[in-house]
C-alpha cells in the first residue's frame, strides 16, 4: 500500500508529466489562457490517463510481452500501434458514456475529450508504465497520479497567465515566449520536490 | 519554382513549427540536453514527417473523411515503429537515452498537424517538400537548443571538451527548467528580429 501511495505522490510532484518530462506541452501551452478551459482539459486528462494506463498494462502483460501469447514470439514491436489504438478507442468510448450518463460533465469537457487522443502525456503515461515495469495496481496509481500532476500544473499556469494580462512585457516576449519562461520557473520550483520519497529508507 | 522554395524555406523561420506554430514542443525540450540525442531525434522526426506526408498525400483521395484521423494515426504509428526498430538495431545506446520519446513521435503534433493541414489537400511532391521543410525547421531549433544546453551544461559539444577544465558546468541547463528558459529566450530573439509580435 505504501508503495502505491509513493508512486501516486511521486507521479504528481517529482515525475510531473509536464514539468519534468515535457509531455502534453502543446495543449498545456495552447489551452492555459483561461482557468475554466484549463480546468476542463485537466479533468479530461485525469480521466483518460486513469483509464488507459491500467488498460494498456493489461494488454501489454497479457498479449504483447515477450513469449506470453505464443511461446518464443516477441510481439513487443506492436506496442505503439496497440497503445494508440487503445487510447483512441477509449477516448471515443469515454465520450459516449459521459454523453449518455453524465451530460453535465460531458458538456463541461466539451471539445477537449477528442483532443486528448493526440496529447503526448497519455501515450507517454503508458510507455513509462512499460519502461518501469509497473504491475496492474501500480499502473492505476501511476495513471491517476500523472493525471493529477498535469491538472495541477495547467491550473497553476492558467492562474499566473490571467494575472499577466496586467503586466508590461517586452513585445517580443509576449505570448509564447513569456509562457515558456514561466513554465521554466515553475519547473524549477517543482525540482525542489525531487528528493521526496514516502518509503522508509 | 519560387512556390517550392517557399514551401521548404517558410517553416525554417517565419512559420517555424516550434516557435511559431507551437507544435511538437514536448520532444523538443526533452531530448536536447545533449547534441547527439537532439541530432538523432531531428533525423527521426524529419524522416517520419517526409514519409507520412507523402503516404497520406498519395492516399488522400481514398480516405473517407470521417475516419481520416485513425488512418493518419495508423500510417504514422507504423512509420514510427520502423524508425524505432532501425534505431534499436543500429544506434542502441542513443535509442536507450531517447527512451519513450521515439514512440512519442506518434503523438508529436507536427506530424499529425502537417498531415491534417497540408498533406490531405496537396499532391505528393509538395507534401513531401512540406514535410522536409517542417522537419528542417524542427531540427534547426532542436540543434540550436542542444548546442546551447550541452555547451553551458557540460562544457562539451557532442562529447568533446570545448570549455576549459575549470568550467564547472551549469546544472540548470541540464535539467528541465533550463530547456524552457532557453526556448523562451530563443522565441524572444526570433520575434525581435522578425518583428512579428503576438497580441495578448
Amino acid at each position: 500500500m505504501g508503495n502505491l501511495i509513493d508512486i501516486f505522490v511521486r507521479a504528481i510532484f517529482v515525475n510531473n508529466m509536464v514539468l519534468a518530462y515535457f509531455l502534453g506541452m502543446c495543449s498545456f501551452l495552447a489551452l492555459s489562457k483561461k482557468v475554466d478551459t484549463a480546468f476542463g482539459l485537466g479533468m479530461a486528462v485525469v480521466f483518460v490517463l486513469g483509464i488507459t494506463t491500467p488498460l494498456n498494462n493489461i494488454i501489454f502483460n497479457a498479449l504483447l510481452k515477450n513469449g506470453t501469447l505464443v511461446e518464443g514470439v516477441n510481439l513487443e514491436f506492436l506496442t505503439f500501434l496497440c497503445f494508440i489504438a487503445v487510447i483512441a478507442s477509449t477516448v471515443q468510448l469515454v465520450e459516449m458514456v459521459l454523453d449518455r450518463f453524465f451530460p453535465p460533465l460531458y458538456n463541461s469537457l466539451g471539445i477537449f475529450l477528442p483532443l486528448i487522443t493526440v496529447n503526448c502525456s497519455i501515450l507517454g503515461g503508458s510507455l513509462f508504465m512499460v519502461e518501469r515495469n509497473y504491475n496492474f495496481t501500480e499502473s492505476i496509481a501511476f495513471g491517476f497520479g500523472s493525471g493529477m500532476g498535469f491538472f495541477l500544473a495547467i491550473i497553476a499556469l492558467a492562474g499566473i497567465r490571467t494575472k499577466l494580462r496586467y503586466s508590461n512585457i517586452p513585445p517580443g516576449l509576449r505570448g509564447l515566449g513569456i509562457t515558456f519562461i514561466l513554465t521554466g520557473l515553475m519547473a524549477l520550483g517543482f525540482q525542489s520536490f525531487s528528493s521526496v520519497s514516502l518509503l522508509a529508507p | 519554382m519560387p512556390a517550392i522554395n517557399k514551401i521548404v524555406l517558410d517553416p525554417l523561420s517565419d512559420n517555424n513549427p516550434i516557435t511559431v506554430q507551437m507544435l511538437g514542443i514536448c520532444s523538443a525540450l526533452a531530448v536536447t540536453a545533449q547534441l547527439p540525442t537532439a541530432f538523432t531525434m531531428s533525423l527521426a522526426v524529419t524522416a517520419v514527417l517526409c514519409a507520412s506526408n507523402t503516404i497520406i498525400s498519395l492516399l488522400r483521395n481514398h480516405i473517407p473523411d470521417k475516419i481520416r484521423m485513425i488512418v493518419e494515426m495508423v500510417v504514422i504509428a507504423s512509420l514510427v515503429i520502423v524508425v524505432d526498430q532501425i534505431l534499436k538495431a543500429y544506434a542502441f545506446e542513443i535509442s536507450k537515452q531517447l527512451s519513450v520519446f521515439v514512440g512519442l513521435i506518434i503523438t508529436n503534433c507536427i506530424v499529425m498537424g502537417r498531415a491534417e493541414a497540408f498533406a490531405m489537400s496537396h499532391p505528393p511532391k509538395e507534401a513531401f517538400l512540406d514535410g522536409l521543410g517542417n522537419g528542417l525547421g524542427y531540427s534547426a531549433i532542436l540543434i540550436i537548443v542542444g548546442f546551447i544546453r550541452e555547451l553551458l551544461g557540460f562544457g562539451t559539444l557532442a562529447g568533446l571538451k570545448i570549455l576549459p577544465e575549470s568550467y564547472p558546468g551549469n546544472g540548470l541547463m541540464v535539467i528541465a527548467p533550463g530547456a524552457f528558459v532557453v526556448i523562451g529566450l530563443l522565441i524572444w530573439l526570433q520575434r525581435t528580429v522578425t518583428k512579428k509580435y503576438e497580441e495578448v
